[in-house]
């Protein structure tokens, strides 16, 4: 029996492009990608509003449905390269798609057929859904630069493109693959009909935060501010976290929006100065950069705008050190006026 | 009497799906029949951690939860 490989987003792309060849009689098993930019789980996990909504990863669920083994591969160290040096750019934001599947099908490559028996890679690309990655020109790209070269089947849109060597040699029958095009999601849904798929995942706006305009404007900023091209994880997980206000370029303030986030922000207090207003409830704020003794009062009284105590005429702020050194702070509460929307990242 | 072979991993403070793929590393040098207790703050975990355990053909032995920290405990099977 065959092998193939599967890139398993959770999405009903993947989904139906491993149960199409898994119905020829291959043996399929899924790979996903963490690559610290992931929307699934994060923001669910962190923020209480979505708690209460189902919550499951869709990729597992995914797995379990086709009934097929999910590996989850940690890639977000090396995914950076990815993300700071895109051979062929980004899209509409700071998602450099070509380039991250290009990484992707290699990964699968490495980890499939160089460690594994496995014998082809699969994924749930179809020809001009996205503007950026999937497009008849770059299908070819992704097949060479990855090395996967013919190894790379594409089970939605197979038949507008060259036979691949699993075609070729009788691996999977070309006449049941399919050969969808565009935009339109009709033909994917009508497959998964037939599958007896009614249930799956359609991300509004993809999986990724690097195709959110709000998020890599945050990320852009971080750059900025640094004065380099850089992260590490826990910068890029605490973008997905709170209200960022930037008042000068050497600091900014990460304000929790409510319960969930402050949990999350407690979690990095130790390494961060941080703030919080004493005497009431408010969001905890960390200060993120190298803010100035000056530059504390402002910091406390935009706190303070975000506490109970907003209309307040003085409130009682808390400034924790990095030493373990506590100040306090009497402040007079930011009013909206004088809060300028430029310092919103 | 044989001893119980059990181990413990740490993923508190982990949001999912990292405390999966810590438990998939682990899981991966551990012998069949080992108990391992995962330890876990994100509540994402009582959904991942069974599907991840039930699509590898492992078994969730115990899952408990106590205030803020999740324990489940998964046997290792022959896959």
């Amino acid at each position: 029996m065959k092998k193939a490989i599967a890139l398993i987003s959770g999405g009903l792309d993947s989904m139906l492009a491993a149960k199409v060849v898994q119905e020829q009689g291959v043996h399929v098993e899924g790979l996903n990608f963490y690559t610290g930019f992931c929307v699934e789980g994060h923001t669910h996990a962190i923020r209480e509003k979505h708690r209460s909504r189902p919550r499951r990863n869709n990729a597992l669920w995914v797995a379990e449905q086709l009934g097929i083994k999910l590996h989850i591969i940690d890639v977000s160290s090396e995914y950076k390269d990815i993300v700071i040096n895109p051979k062929y750019g980004y899209g509409q934001n700071l998602n450099p798609c070509l380039d991250c599947k290009i990484f992707m099908v290699n990964k699968a490559l490495a980890w499939g057929m160089e460690e594994r028996d496995f014998d082809f890679v699969l994924t749930g690309e179809v020809i001009g859904q996205r503007p950026k990655s999937q497009r008849k020109e770059t299908m070819p790209i992704i097949a060479r630069e990855s090395g996967a070269d013919d190894l790379l089947l594409r089970p939605l849109c197979a038949k507008n493109l060259t036979p691949t060597r699993p075609e070729r040699e009788g691996w999977v029958d070309r006449a049941a693959l399919y050969g969808f095009h565009g935009r339109n999601r009709k033909p994917q849904m009508a497959l998964a009909e037939s599958f007896g798929f009614s249930d799956y995942a359609q991300p509004a706006g993809g999986c990724c935060f690097l195709t959110d305009a709000q998020y890599a404007s945050k990320l852009q900023d971080l750059w900025d501010a640094r004065g380099e091209r850089d992260y590490e994880l826990d910068d890029i997980m605490l973008l997905k976290v709170g209200r960022h206000i930037r008042p000068a370029s050497h600091y900014k303030l990460i304000v929790g929006r409510e319960e969930g986030e402050n949990r999350y922000l407690e979690g990095y207090r130790k390494r961060f100065l941080h703030m919080r207003t004493t005497g009431f409830p408010g969001p905890l704020a960390l200060i993120d950069g190298a803010p100035k003794r000056r530059d504390l009062t402002l910091a406390a009284r935009i706190l303070a705008r975000y506490s109970r105590g907003r209309t307040l005429p003085r409130v009682d702020v808390s400034a924790h050190h990095t030493d373990g050194v506590v100040e306090m702070l009497n402040v007079e509460p930011l009013s909206p006026t004088d809060l300028p929307a430029s310092w919103h990242v | 009497m044989a001893q119980e072979n059990r181990q413990r991993l740490d993923a508190r403070g982990l949001l999912c799906p990292l405390p999966v793929i810590r438990t998939q590393e682990r899981v991966h040098d551990l012998a069949p029949g080992t108990l391992l207790d995962i330890l876990a703050t994100d509540p994402g975990v009582m959904q991942d951690i069974p599907a991840w355990s039930r699509v590898h053909g492992h078994v969730v032995v115990s899952t408990e939860q106590d205030r803020g920290c999740i324990r489940i405990t998964i046997e290792v099977c022959e896959t």
